[in-house]
């Protein structure tokens, strides 16, 4: 190559590796330059197509809706007493006395209320917190809320408060983990995801061998009903229509900002270049997310796995827009949690199962699969 | 309408970590017009970039996008005037080729809008400008890296800016793409009266597709026409490597 060919080719190129580019011949350059290859289609990574598109992401809402119905139906008629469809309209709607009556408004419909609602909640907690994140292993515990509850349960239960204490100790819990963890990870002022991740961790060890040292200390006769709330348990939901609003306000607050969330989740800098308010939006999420977390902790316990696999179960199937996937979110850990309860009654009755257990054994497998479905 | 300025700064100041970029830089994007900044690692040019985008406050100065303060604009009308291309691609969760084409029709969209068939239509005219039509289902993830890089610029174009601020917008590009997209981007600045700001590594890409520069060297940023920027003499200085140049049909080739 002479010297002249040699600069041309290295203008060409833009090659800053010259060494590899006195290999090549001009005309080899021009030739590569000519050619565009095309990025072609593959089966393999090729996504529902029509996700986009809400009117084709109708469908998979009416599934949802039916199977929430069907599953608010299954609960309400089952038990000691079985009820058919019949018994459980006129329950629902006459004004007379019945023995059928009391039992569907008064022990199951407040239950499966709570159960649908807690679901919810953990579920597009879960979804929010994994795109703010932007961490696929984030969960509604992630920011240390469940060990906060946790000691505040167990403190209550330890120095044997009246019943109604307990949910107060654990929203108090919750509330003071929060809040820990968000002023801890404010720091000087910078903020990352990665610093709140770690300080959400940290402080949910700490709060975990607080756990263990109450379990230690406490008399035999506590044990059981404190295992029970550290695995999550519905059969005692403090309230039925306080999660239910929440989860409301929380689909309320969140889907408007579902599409800046698609932005946000190119990245802070796009997002911001793109017009999200890159640094008030996180913070009103995470406080949601966090609210969202210390109600349904307060209502069922620490139920796990619903919070994590469900917003992922809902991404493999439905694709990744957050405007689909919050709200999908919300139904199917509703639907999930309120078939987990009901299994969770029924399995080995008349002895109920904690619910964590139930959703834990149905989520792991369903989760596995869809996995693996996808890799194929 | 040809020569508006676009984008214009009046002694600007910027400092990041307690390090200046630039301390009185005075200069106006018009319309039009290729501009590429240059300058070595770490000598602020992306912290530059990301302050004339609006996306952090200067320490000294004004800054002016088509005639108004530029903290006079919402981000989201910021949005349909100025787009930028961040120096490296996310892709943290799955989004389809096409979903993330859409990202850049964000501004253009109000609250509970979704995205019309006009906007689907943007979205894959401007994948097929950056040669990825056929993709559009395919998860960003399993891309490759220089397939990504041009996802990220159909985004850009989608989003129909007239000023265009890019990062190192070359960078994962092999060369028939470098060029073909700097081609295409240079060429809708000219022809449509758009204006376009490239962070660069590459004097040749610099010189070959800009008619003005921004050095930035050492707490000094220098702006100007490309003829008095571009030169041997300057770039030796810039970079601290002895560079000559030779005339190669009508332009200046750098050669280390």
């Amino acid at each position: 190559m002479t010297p002249c060919a040699d600069e041309k080719f290295r203008f060409a190129t833009g090659a800053r590796n010259y060494r590899a580019a006195e290999q090549c011949t001009a005309e080899a350059i021009i030739e590569v330059a000519s050619t565009f290859p095309p990025i072609r289609s593959s089966q393999h990574h090729d996504f529902p197509a029509a996700k986009l598109n809400r009117l084709a992401a109708a469908p998979a809402f009416t599934v949802l809706v039916g199977v929430v119905l069907a599953a608010f139906v299954v609960a309400l008629s089952v038990g000691s007493v079985a009820l058919d469809m019949h018994a459980i309209v006129q329950a629902l709607g006459s004004g007379d006395d019945s023995t059928a009556r009391m039992i569907v408004r008064d022990l199951r419909l407040p239950r499966a209320v709570a159960a649908f609602a807690t679901g919810g909640s953990l579920a597009l907690a879960g979804a929010l917190l994994q795109v703010l994140l932007r961490n696929p292993l984030a969960d509604p515990y992630v920011l240390g809320v469940s060990g906060g509850a946790a000691v505040g349960t167990l403190l209550t239960m330890l120095i044997g408060a009246a019943a109604w204490v307990t949910p107060l100790g654990a929203f108090g819990g919750a509330f003071a983990s929060t809040v820990i963890v968000f002023s801890l990870s404010r720091g000087d002022g910078a903020w990352s995801p990665p610093r709140l991740l770690l300080t959400g961790v940290i402080v949910a060890a700490g709060w975990g061998a607080l756990v263990a040292l109450l379990l230690t200390l406490a008399p035999d006769a506590q044990l059981r009903g404190m295992l029970f709330w550290l695995i999550g348990d519905l059969s005692e939901p403090p309230s039925t229509w306080i999660p239910l609003l929440t989860l409301a306000l929380g689909v309320g607050i969140a889907l408007p900002f579902a599409r800046d969330l698609n932005v946000l989740s190119r990245g802070p800098i796009a997002a911001a270049s793109l017009g999200v308010a890159v640094t008030r939006l996180p913070w009103l999420l995470f406080g949601l997310s966090a609210l969202l977390t210390a109600v349904a902790v307060t209502t069922g316990g620490a139920i796990g796995f619903v919070g994590l696999i469900v917003p992922h179960a809902v991404r493999l199937t439905l694709g990744n827009d957050q405007r689909i996937t919050l709200p999908a979110s919300a139904l199917a850990g509703g639907a999930l949690l309120l078939i987990a309860d009901t299994l969770s009654r029924e399995v080995v009755a008349p002895t109920q199962l904690p619910v964590g257990v139930i959703t834990a054994l149905l989520g792991v497998p369903t989760f596995l699969y869809l996995l693996a479905r996808e890799r194929r | 309408m040809s020569g508006q300025v676009l984008l214009a700064a009046c002694g600007l100041a910027v400092t990041i970590g307690g390090k200046w970029v630039c301390s009185d830089l005075d200069l106006s994007i018009r319309r039009g017009e290729c501009w590429a900044m240059l300058g070595r690692n770490g000598a602020g040019k992306t912290t530059l970039l990301h302050t004339l985008a609006g996306l952090r406050a200067p320490a000294a100065g004004t800054l002016e996008l088509a005639g108004r303060t530029l903290s006079e604009w919402s981000g989201r009308q910021l949005a349909r005037i100025r787009a930028l291309l961040p120096q490296d691609d996310y892709d943290s969760f799955p989004a389809t080729v096409l979903e993330t084409a859409l990202v850049g029709r964000h501004p253009h969209l109000s609250r509970w809008q979704w995205e019309m068939p006009r906007d689907h239509a943007i979205a894959r005219a401007a994948l097929a400008s950056v040669d990825v039509a056929g993709a559009e289902t395919r998860d960003v993830r399993t891309l490759s890296g220089g397939e990504r890089r041009r996802v990220a610029l159909a985004a850009m174009l989608a989003q129909q800016p007239e000023l265009f601020l890019l990062d190192e917008p070359a960078s994962h590009l092999d060369l028939a793409h470098q060029l073909a997209l700097l081609d295409r981007l240079t060429g809708i600045a000219r022809q449509e009266q758009k204006a376009l700001l490239m962070v660069l590594h590459d004097v040749n890409l610099a010189a070959r597709y800009c008619d003005h520069a921004i050095l930035l060297d050492h707490g000094t940023a220098v702006a100007g026409p490309g003829a008095e920027l571009l030169t041997s003499e300057r770039l030796t200085a810039l970079y601290g490597v002895a560079l000559r140049s030779f005339r190669d049909h009508g332009r200046n080739v750098f050669v280390a």
